[in-house]
């Protein structure tokens, strides 16, 4: 069983659950939710599942990925330390039922950072959007009167925290053991500092590596469109010098514009504005490069996002994959503007192939659609039978205020 | 109409050779009963011969295929109308879908495909394309709700509903009627039903996206 990646709510388990045995999704939900209700076991369950079943994209789950991920156990541990300074000032003030409570959220708030780290990378991306803007400290707008609330919020509690500890405890008798806590914290933060600085350090190379890397695979995903492309065209028309110049010189200009005014070859340029003009281009570039059809079918228009200039590249990969190799004189794409979603449909009506049967490292797939959607959200799904064609669809999520319907 | 039954066509087309070939494709699957190149003379022998399906060119001297249409239906209801034009731009096709024809193919259609589209025609089906299902989707889908409170729309005529947005939309992906059947588990005579009711209301609504187009037709 895989979860789904496409239909999900939540981390896609029912609609999982409803892939491998054919149940309808809906009354699995709702069995779930209502025997949940009862009774509790169903979530834990779902949790755990969540955990160990791995994505319908993936082929390692959640939790073996964080029983290797050495640093973010280290992480996990360096909280200890801080359990253990929560235990003592507790103890101090003798406010015991916040030592109970202590231990749970602290466990919760390592299995968080560790499941955070080795979620996958369409689930980092929902948690992002979703949970970050609670979390975050903006300086604009209404994100900044949240910031003065939680400042006064913050003022107030300690202040309160202080008279109670002055209040509950009259005199100097409970400065003595104050003292003494401050000396434990001390001595905890001599000892564990460097480490947590070595820590700190740590995530922070991780996470310079991890934009290189991202870059890398940008750049490489930017070389397979254009570079190699042009070269597997050459390669076919070598018989005629006029088409090899031409692109030759063609793929020349195009790298020239991206090494030395950073613009990306292959994507569609900061002129094109809305999402029926790129992919108008789209259309009449793989048709002049790869002598196919494409028939383009577009139900309403946007501005174009970054998003949609990913959905655009990806799409375009996905119709230049149909000219090369599915030996269909026309390819279908089809886009529809839904309200929170821009929808885009590739299909033709080749040879097909088994999608199971690629190698998962093929750069044109993996890198070309899936990451590229990825990284802004969208999702991918690939539906290809032998002998009878592939179906791309691409749907790539957009601020519901961007997106219109209607008549060109 | 079963495959085995010839149906009784008739070509307008102002060109010979495309005449010929059309001839050729469709070869004994039809029976010709008559062509004509111009207006005149295709509304005479239509109403004279009375075929069962017309294949109508949308460009056409002397008033296209809209003028046709015009002439042959108030007197022939049961002619019924393939239209066939060189693009399939919703501009060029919307008047004459309005005017009565059954469907629209374009010019490059394979010859097995142009038959289907005769056979479906001929049948009392509708021949939508995945050009003109986008373009219904995008005429239906602007403010539905809103329209019919502020301007009256009929929701029997100016809104199509959920399961014919499906059927839709899967029609503008490039899907068959027997794939789109398949892909809703619902059988292609439902499909047929959903579409020709589509093809009703892409007739008869008010929708001020379709009588735009239509009005402003670009039609030589």
């Amino acid at each position: 069983m895989r979860r789904s990646s496409d239909g999900r709510v939540l981390a896609g388990i029912c609609a999982g659950i409803s892939q491998s045995t054919g149940i309808d999704v809906t009354i699995l939900r709702i069995g779930f939710v209502l025997v949940g209700l009862f009774v509790g076991f169903p979530v834990l369950i779902y949790a755990v599942a969540w955990l160990i079943v791995p994505l319908d994209t993936e082929t390692t789950n959640i939790f073996s990925r964080a029983v290797a991920d050495r640093r973010g156990i280290r992480l996990v541990i360096a909280v200890i330390p801080l359990v253990i300074v929560t235990q003592v000032v507790v103890s101090l003030l003798h406010v015991g039922f916040v030592g109970i409570f202590s231990w749970p959220v602290f466990l919760a708030a390592g299995l968080t950072i560790l499941i955070w780290r080795n979620a996958s990378e369409p689930e980092r991306v929902w948690m992002q959007d979703d949970l970050v803007p609670m979390l975050s400290v903006e300086s604009e707008g209404p994100g900044r009167w949240k910031l003065i609330l939680r400042i006064t919020a913050g003022a107030a509690l300690a202040a309160g925290g202080i008279v109670v500890l002055i209040l509950g405890h009259p005199s100097t008798a409970a400065l003595r053991p104050l003292g003494g806590a401050l000396l434990v914290i001390a001595a905890i933060v001599v000892v564990f500092g460097p480490w947590w600085l070595s820590l700190v350090r740590d995530l922070m190379a991780e996470r310079q590596a991890r934009a290189l890397a991202e870059e890398r695979a940008q750049m490489a995903a930017h070389v397979h469109d254009s570079v190699l492309q042009t070269l597997a065209l050459i390669q076919r028309s070598a018989e005629d010098p006029q088409n090899v110049v031409r692109l030759a010189r063609a793929q020349e200009r195009e790298l020239r514009a991206w090494l030395f005014e950073g613009r990306a070859p292959g994507s569609i340029g900061d002129e094109v504005t809305n999402l029926a003009e790129g992919v108008g281009l789209l259309q009449r570039h793989v048709e002049a490069d790869h002598g196919i059809t494409v028939q383009v079918v577009m139900v309403g228009d946007c501005p174009l996002t970054e998003g949609l200039r990913a959905l655009l590249d990806a799409a375009r990969e996905a119709t230049v994959n149909s000219a090369k190799w599915s030996g269909a004189p026309q390819v279908s794409l089809y886009a529809e503007v839904e309200p929170g979603a821009v929808m885009l449909f590739v299909r033709d009506r080749g040879q097909g192939f088994d999608p199971a049967a690629v190698p998962a490292d093929r750069q044109g797939i993996a890198q070309s659609i899936r990451a590229r959607m990825a990284r802004y959200g969208g999702t991918v799904v690939i539906r290809s039978v032998p002998g009878e064609g592939t179906e791309v669809e691409l749907k790539m999520p957009v601020p519901t205020s961007t997106s219109t319907t209607g008549p060109r | 109409m079963s495959e085995g039954v010839r149906p009784r066509i008739f070509l307008v087309e102002d060109h010979a050779v495309f005449r010929a070939g059309v001839r050729a494709e469709l070869g004994d699957a039809v029976e010709v009963v008559g062509e004509a190149d111009e207006v005149e003379a295709a509304i005479e022998l239509i109403n004279e011969r009375i075929p069962e399906v017309v294949l109508l060119d949308v460009h056409l001297p002397g008033g296209g295929g809209l003028a046709v249409l015009n002439g042959v239906l108030p007197h022939q209801p049961e002619v019924r109308f393939l239209a066939l034009s060189v693009s399939d731009a919703p501009e060029d096709v919307i008047a004459v879908i309005r005017a009565g024809a059954r469907g629209y193919i374009t010019k490059t259609i394979s010859g097995g495909e142009l038959l289907q589209a005769v056979y479906r025609v001929a049948a009392g089906d509708a021949v939508f394309s995945p050009r003109l299902a986008g373009f219904v989707l995008d005429a239906f889908s602007h403010g539905a709700a809103a329209d019919t409170v502020t301007t009256g729309l009929d929701p029997e005529l100016d809104q199509i509903s959920p399961r014919e947005r499906e059927v839709l939309r899967l029609i503008a992906r490039g899907y068959t009627y027997k794939e789109v059947a398949r892909d809703l588990t619902i059988s292609a005579k439902t499909v047929e039903s959903h579409v020709s009711s589509v093809l009703r209301k892409l007739q008869l609504s008010t929708r001020h996206e379709l009588t735009r187009w239509a009005t402003d037709r670009r039609l030589i």
